[in-house]
This record gives C-alpha cells, sequence and structure tokens, in this order.
C-alpha cells in the first residue's frame, strides 16, 4: 500500500550565526544581513516522509510560502529524492502570522488534494511558535501528532507513532490522513543525491526565471522580456525542470483571512535585548560545593 | 553544518588553482556528446557546468564526513568489526550507515561512467574526496577507496560483465575486494600460487588460500590467481572476479594496530565459480599494475586525510593549551612542529593532486586510444607518443606521492601525539588513533621501499628531468619566487650529478641510494609546485620559501651522502647487524 505525503518547508534565517547587522534599528529583523537555510527541523519533516515512501511506496510532494527566493530549499528537497515541488508565493501573503499562514497552506493542501500525511517541522528557528503545524490540521479537519521521535508503521490506514511528551514518550495510533510534526531526535536526514543534483541544479520557479531574464537584459522593453522569460519557462518546462509557483488565486484564498488583514497577531513591543556577562560564581568541586549549587537551582526554580 | 571540504581552505585553493576544466573536457570528450545519448540525463553541458558539478559533489562529500562519519570513528575503532560462524563478516552497523549515506549521495560509482550509474568524475576529484573521507575515518576510505575495482572491472572486462556488475558498484548494492596476496606471496606476486582451472565446459574455478585481504568480505572479488601451472613466474597469472558464496569463506579477521573499520580478511576458496577478466596471463603484468597504480593514488589521498585530521587536532590543541602562562603554540618548539605539519601535509597534497591530474591526461588519452573511434593517422600518432610520455611520468609520480605522503602522515600522526603530549597518548584523544591509523599506509599497496625503487627509475631515465623542464622554464614576477627557482634549478643539476655517479657503481648501490635521490627528486618537484601556487596567493608564497629553504639543505645531506659511495649497510652486513638472535 503506498501513502502519499505532503512536507511544509521553510526557509529561514540562520538565527545561529547572528552578526551584529542582524537588527535594524528599530529593533526589526533585518532578514538581508542573515543567510538563509532550510530550517532544520523541516529537514527531519522531509526525512520521515521520504523515509515512509521508501518503505510503503507513493509521492513526497513539498511546499512552501515565501519569496522566490524561497525555491532554494525546495531544490534542496528535490535533490534530496521529493518527488514534487511548490513554491507559494504572492505578495499579498506578506506579513502573515502563523494563522494566516497556516490557512494559506491549507488552501494549498486542499488544492493539491489527494493525500494521508502531512509532515512538518515541529517549529522553525525564526518565530519558534510551533503554531502552523497543528493550526493547519484544524484548518484541514484532520488529527493532529506533534513531536514525532519515531515513525512506527502504518497497518489499515492507522499510523502507529512514538511521540516525545519531555520526560519520555508515548506511542499514539492515528487514523489518516493525518498530521504530523517532527523534531530533530526523529532521524538524520539524508544527504543530497549527487545525481539529482547535476541533473536539477537548473530547476527554476517563474519569478525566479524572470528575474534572470531581467538581469541579463537590462535595456530590454517589458514585452521582450516576458517573450525571453516565456521562451526560457517553456524550455524548463519541457526538460521538466520548472518548479510550480502558485499565487493566492491558485489556491482559491479568501484574501481577507491572508496577509496583515488575515494576522490578528499584533505587535505590542518590541524589545532590545544585549546580554551581557554579569560576573560569575566560582563553585568549589567538593560536597559542600555542588549541595550549594543544587539548592540555588532550587530555589530560583531552575529545577523541580 | 561541519563539511570538510568547505573548512579546508587548501583544498578549495587547489580546486581553483588547478585547471579543472581541462579536466572535465578531456573527461567529457569536449562535450561533443548531446544530452541523454547515453541513457542518463545528469551529464554536464560545458566545462563551467562539470565544474560546479565537481564543486557540489565535494561539498557533499565534505558535508557526509563531517556530519556522519567523523562523529562514528571512535566508536567504530574501538568495536570493530565481526567474523560469523558461517564464514561471513557483519560490518559495524555504524560502517554500515557510514555506507549507506555514501549510497544516497551516490558517491559510490565516483568515477564510473554515467552509462554506469556513476558520475564519471576525474580522478582529482575522487582524489579530493578520497581524502575527506580519510580525514573522517581513515578505515572507511578501504570501503569508498576501493572504486578502483570497477574502474578495473570497466577498462578491462566484457561488456556483458561490465553490463551485470558495474551498476551495482554505483547503486551500492555491492562493494570490491582486490584479491591479491597470500602467505608467501606478498610483496612479492609473482609468487602467487591460487589455482584457477577450467572444467570441461570452459566454466573457470579457484582453488587455495588468500591473506590480508582488505574488504575480503565484500561482494565482488578480483582475484589473481596460477592459470599456467606450468609458468612460474608472472606470466602465468590471470585476474578473475568471483561473487561472494558459499564458495568463497572468510577464514580469519586479522587483529591489527589501527583501520579497524576495515575488515581485513583471510580468505578459503574451496571451488568458486569465477569469470576470466580480459585475457589470460595479463593479470598481474597489466591488469593488477593498472589497479595498483590507482590504489597507490588512494593510499597517497588516505594518508593526506589522517595527516590533515592530525594536524588540526595538534593545531587546536597548541593554541588552546595554556603552559609557562602561555599557549604552547608560543614555544618555539612547538611553533615548528605545527608548521612543519601544515607544510608537509600542503606539499603532499599539491604532489598527490599533480599525480591525480596527470593520471586524469593518461587514462582519458588511452580511453580515446582503445575505446573511441578510429583516429587519423597523424593523431594517433601523436596521441600514442602522448600515452608513452604520460606513462612514464605517472610510472614516477605515483610511488613518489604514496611514499611521500604515507612517510608524511606517521611523521604528522607522531607529532600531533607529541604536541599533545601527555594527553595525545591517552585514549582520550584521537590523536593515538591517527598515529594508529597512519601507521598501515607505508606498508600496503606496496611498502615504501617499494615504491623508492619505482621511483627512482624516472629519477634515473629523464623522466623527472621531462617534468620539470616546463616548470623551471617558467618565469615568476616576484622576485623571491623567481631566486628559489633558481636554487631549485641548481639543486637539480647537483641530483643528476649524483645521478651519473651512481651509475658508476654496481646496481646494488642504485638500490641503496634508492631514497635519498627520490626524496631529493620529490623536494624539486614539491618546491615547483609550491612556487606556481605561490605566485597566485600571498599566503603560498611564504609556504613556497619555508619548504623550499628547509629542505635545501636536506637535499645536500642527501646527495653528499650518496656522493660518500658508502656501501657499509650490504658489504658489512653481518659484522654490523651482528649475529641472528637465538630463538626463544
Amino acid at each position: 500500500m503506498a501513502y502519499d505525503s505532503i512536507v511544509c518547508v521553510k526557509q529561514v534565517p540562520d538565527t545561529a550565526n547572528i552578526t551584529a547587522e542582524a537588527m535594524k534599528e528599530d529593533g526589526t529583523v533585518n532578514r538581508a544581513a542573515l543567510p538563509t537555510i532550510f530550517n532544520p527541523e523541516d529537514l527531519h519533516a522531509l526525512e520521515t516522509a521520504l523515509e515512509v515512501r521508501d518503505q510503503y511506496g507513493g509521492t513526497v510532494t513539498v511546499i512552501t510560502m515565501g519569496p522566490p527566493k524561497a525555491a532554494d530549499v525546495l531544490r534542496d528537497c528535490l535533490f534530496r529524492g521529493a518527488d514534487r515541488a511548490i513554491l507559494l508565493t504572492d505578495r499579498k501573503a506578506a506579513a502573515s502570522d502563523t494563522l494566516a499562514t497556516s490557512y494559506i497552506l491549507g488552501q494549498a493542501i486542499r488544492t493539491i488534494g489527494r493525500y494521508d500525511l502531512v509532515f512538518c517541522g515541529r517549529q522553525a528557528i525564526d518565530g519558534d511558535t510551533a503554531q502552523v503545524g497543528p493550526q493547519c490540521a484544524e484548518k484541514l479537519g484532520i488529527p493532529q501528532v506533534t513531536y514525532l521521535e519515531q515513525f512506527v508503521s502504518i497497518h489499515d490506514r492507522v499510523a502507529r507513532i512514538r511521540r516525545n511528551i519531555g520526560h519520555g514518550w508515548e506511542i499514539v495510533d492515528v487514523k489518516l490522513p493525518a498530521m504530523i510534526t517532527v523534531i530533530e531526535t526523529a532521524n538524520k536526514p539524508r544527504p543530497q543525491a549527487a545525481k539529482r543534483v547535476m541533473k536539477m541544479k537548473s530547476a527554476r520557479v517563474p519569478a525566479e526565471v524572470a528575474a534572470e531574464v531581467k538581469a541579463a537584459m537590462p535595456d530590454a522593453s517589458e514585452e521582450q522580456l516576458a517573450a525571453e522569460t516565456k521562451c526560457r519557462v517553456d524550455a524548463l518546462k519541457a526538460a521538466g525542470l520548472l518548479i510550480e509557483q502558485w499565487d493566492l488565486a491558485a489556491i482559491n484564498a479568501d484574501l481577507e483571512r491572508c496577509g496583515l488583514s488575515g494576522s490578528p497577531t499584533k505587535v505590542h513591543r518590541i524589545q532590545a535585548i544585549v546580554l551581557t556577562k554579569e560576573g560569575y560564581t566560582d563553585i568549589p568541586a567538593n560536597e559542600t560545593g555542588i549541595r550549594q549549587l543544587v539548592h540555588e537551582l532550587v530555589v530560583d526554580r531552575t529545577w523541580g | 553544518m561541519a563539511n570538510f571540504f568547505l573548512d579546508n581552505e587548501d583544498i578549495q585553493f587547489l580546486f581553483k588553482h588547478i585547471d579543472l576544466g581541462e579536466l572535465a573536457r578531456i573527461q567529457e570528450d569536449d562535450f561533443i556528446h548531446t544530452a541523454n545519448a547515453n541513457g542518463d540525463d545528469y551529464g554536464p553541458k560545458n566545462a563551467a557546468d562539470a565544474v560546479d558539478n565537481y564543486r557540489r559533489i565535494l561539498e557533499i562529500v565534505g558535508e557526509v564526513a563531517a556530519e556522519v562519519v567523523a562523529p562514528n570513528a571512535e566508536q567504530v575503532d574501538n568495536e570493530g568489526n565481526t567474523l560469523n560462524d558461517d564464514g561471513t563478516v557483519t560490518l559495524h552497523p555504524l560502517v554500515q550507515e557510514n555506507l549507506r549515506r555514501l549510497t544516497q549521495a551516490d558517491m559510490m560509482g565516483f568515477t564510473l561512467p554515467r552509462k554506469y550509474g556513476g558520475l564519471n568524475c576525474p580522478n582529482l576529484v575522487y582524489t579530493m574526496a578520497t581524502e575527506m573521507i580519510s580525514r573522517a575515518d581513515t578505515s572507511l576510505m578501504n570501503m569508498f577507496g576501493l572504486q578502483g575495482i570497477a574502474e578495473t572491472i570497466n577498462a578491462f572486462a566484457n561488456d556483458e560483465i561490465k553490463a551485470e556488475v558495474l551498476p551495482k558498484f554505483s547503486n551500492g548494492d555491492v562493494t570490491g575486494a582486490m584479491v591479491l596476496t597470500e602467505p608467501d606471496a606478498g610483496s612479492d606476486l609473482q609468487a602467487v600460487r591460487l589455482r584457477a582451472f577450467q572444467d570441461d565446459q570452459g566454466n573457470w574455478y579457484l582453488n587455495g588460500v588468500k591473506r590480508f585481504i582488505t574488504n575480503g568480505c565484500g561482494e565482488i572479488l578480483l582475484v589473481l590467481a596460477r592459470s599456467e601451472p606450468e609458468i612460474s613466474d608472472g606470466r602465468g597469472l590471470s585476474l578473475f572476479l568471483a561473487e561472494r558464496s558459499e564458495r568463497v569463506k572468510v577464514r580469519h579477521l586479522e587483529h591489527k594496530l589501527g583501520i579497524h573499520g576495515s575488515p581485513t580478511c583471510e580468505l578459503v576458496f574451496d571451488n568458486t565459480p569465477c569469470l576470466l577478466i580480459g585475457e589470460r596471463q595479463r593479470g598481474l603484468i597489466t591488469y593488477v599494475m593498472a589497479l595498483m597504480n590507482g590504489a597507490r593514488v588512494g593510499i597517497a589521498a588516505q594518508s593526506l586525510g589522517v595527516a590533515e585530521a592530525a594536524y588540526r587536532l595538534a593545531r587546536t590543541y597548541a593554541h588552546t593549551r595554556c603552559q609557562f602562562g602561555g599557549p604552547i603554540e608560543r614555544l618555539p618548539a612547538v611553533a615548528e612542529l605545527v608548521t612543519n605539519m601544515k607544510i608537509d601535509v600542503e606539499a603532499g597534497r599539491a604532489l598527490t593532486y599533480e599525480t591525480s591530474r596527470v593520471c586524469d591526461h593518461e587514462n582519458n588519452n588511452l580511453r580515446v586510444l582503445e575505446l573511441g573511434p578510429p583516429l587519423e593517422k597523424e593523431e594517433e600518432k601523436r596521441r600514442k607518443q602522448l600515452s608513452r610520455s604520460l606513462k612514464r611520468i605517472n610510472g614516477m609520480l605515483t610511488p613518489m606521492s604514496k611514499y611521500y605522503c604515507s612517510e608524511m602522515s606517521n611523521r604528522v600522526a607522531y607529532d600531533a601525539i607529541q604536541v599533545l603530549g601527555g594527553s595525545g597518548y591517552m585514549k582520550d584523544y584521537a590523536a593515538e588513533r591517527y598515529a594508529r591509523d597512519a601507521r598501515i599506509t607505508t606498508i600496503y599497496e606496496g611498502t615504501s621501499q617499494l615504491q623508492c625503487v619505482a621511483a627512482v627509475r624516472g629519477v634515473t631515465s629523464g623522466s623527472l628531468d621531462n617534468w620539470v623542464v616546463d616548470h623551471e622554464a617558467k618565469t615568476y614576477d616576484d622576485p623571491m619566487l623567481e631566486g628559489l627557482k633558481q636554487k631549485l634549478i641548481v639543486a637539480r643539476g647537483q641530483l643528476n650529478e649524483a645521478v651519473a655517479f651512481v651509475k658508476t657503481k654496481p646496481s646494488s648501490y642504485l638500490d641503496l641510494s634508492g631514497r635519498r635521490l627520490v626524496d631529493t627528486a620529490i623536494d624539486i618537484l614539491i618546491g615547483h609546485l609550491f612556487l606556481g601556487q605561490g605566485a597566485a596567493d600571498d599566503r603560498k608564497k611564504r609556504v613556497a620559501r619555508r619548504f623550499i629553504e628547509r629542505q635545501l639543505p636536506v637535499m645536500k645531506m642527501n646527495l653528499e651522502q650518496i656522493l660518500s659511495g658508502d656501501m657499509a649497510a650490504m658489504e658489512e652486513y653481518a659484522l654490523i647487524a651482528g649475529p641472528v638472535p637465538a630463538a626463544g
């Protein structure tokens, strides 16, 4: 029995390698100054989907919402083995909070149509909310299992999943279709496959092609640009190297529920916190020292 | 994410410095094949496309090496592989995991043509990849680096065998072993006794024992066997392909000083069915020699990898370990150890990559001559001449690389322990593992002594001069580089005087002086390679200067010893070596 999976992935700023330019004067994130990476836990979600496909057959489709540059993570997915990739990009989707994002992703998943499993990383390292996966399940009206650390099996359209519950784990059964969020300890993502890289490195979304054409023909008229873009897009399509690009109209999204208007989250205040070193406590390496340390940790509620 | 390609400035420098576009052009026949001509859809369109592929491939290898292989290495070293009662071997689970990841990354058909599912990479790119894998786990290189077996099958087996076996290598379904050594046939492979015989239908079978076989538990065994019992030397040997079956058993798994992840097997062949590769009687003299040449470059790359790992550990430790009120790298003796390690690693890399580059020219030229469409007479003549010249130069560079890098890796690994002091001697750090893993490299695929025998021929017969002449003709804008070049020119003149002196002596004196001649020749070669690098990079200029100035007195010492004509090691052997110790 084969199962079709959809994996939601995100391109994020590399928050582990922050430089001094990472924040603008007003305290908001300066995305231009940060290198972008594949959201780490999404890679584990992709790996889980690929392992399900390896074992049971089926397909893996990846979707991401973002600017045209986000096609980078889609190419990465294709290199690692995804069958199909879709970029959701639309200026009207900008400034979406988790509610609007999960609505848009839900609409995209409905548009894809048939699916058995939806995988997401637990959370993205830029927002750390862990809300999009679960909200998306609600939008789709399907059950959800969060914190997957092992995909145990599927029998009779029931998936058995081991999920991390903080102090240990539990095993749950869930009827398909279901939404599952994956944590980092679930697996080790497979490397990119060299032959797929060689074959698909020139895969592009139409928006990237348009930007490339514009850069290559700075003096051309709008018509010339459009004609050249169409020509290149058709060539990519014929070679099977065109990555699908959808806008909000393509997924029948209610614009009121997208972008700023669909986002009830209001930023109350942004605080710039600069961590400074504040001295340290020398703990003597003996029983008294350790006892004192434990006592302090209990008192300030770090423990217990 | 950690990446052994992206964190290695020297490999990346050489990736740009060496003309990979040129190698791509000869590897891909000038891109005359239209896409999909070979039934594949991932071939490069032009040189830039191919070089971009090479870079991407090396980035993937670098990531797998750093993220998967390196973290597994300590446990693999501690636990090793397992011999089962039924004569099979179970690889350590983490070794299996390493191989699975490399297979997922499409890295097991690295140099094979695309029609067999390979990446069709030049040897130089494979050498870079081998080095990175070895840095992560020296013993895994013995599995990853055995792709020369598939290459040998590709070069010499018939189309039927190739179509059957080669895709299995690319897919990672099988690994191979080169099954040469026997209890009484080590360095002297002409003494191989394992019998190959035919039944009435002409099917071949193998009978006998092989020893010290790296990955002898692999699925595809290339076996050197005596097919002509009446001929007792190398001309009586042929090469056979046997598949793993119940008719070939692993009798013993060796307990070794190092490379514990690599299973070293004693194999018993019991009427094992096999297929003849190529023609009878060419087993040793043609096929195994070709196989060994590739394998020797592989060992040079393996040596580079372990040396790089050891250097990095020592460099970090010297920077962080404080004694006498500061980091120990401020102590002159430690600073000299660390800079020597770094220079020597880069020296070995310069020599090995140059060797790989020349190998690519030789292999591709041969491929065009032997497998390509008929050539015009003039072109054929030109290529045949080129072939002879490249073969001679490679016959010198390959043993030089293997010899230099293996000896260098042992020196560097030992010095790394020294830099770490007492901590280096303990199992807490990887330094002792690097030293154990490096130790085999001067022994297998031909000992250092045999490499010198092979390399010295090139030094005395003009191959060195042929290679050097282009480099001596270069002019450098920088007066320092130009001055260093003049010193190397003088050194070559002195080397040739020593060669002339040796030729007036009995032939055993050539063997006695071989290492000193080869050492000097290698210093001159690497000196020129460093000058070329120095012209492109300021730091390399300093490396070139330090290397050449450091080696000039060493060259002088070697040549003086040769000119002394001292034969004591031979003539006064019994006297100086003393009596053979009594048994017990």
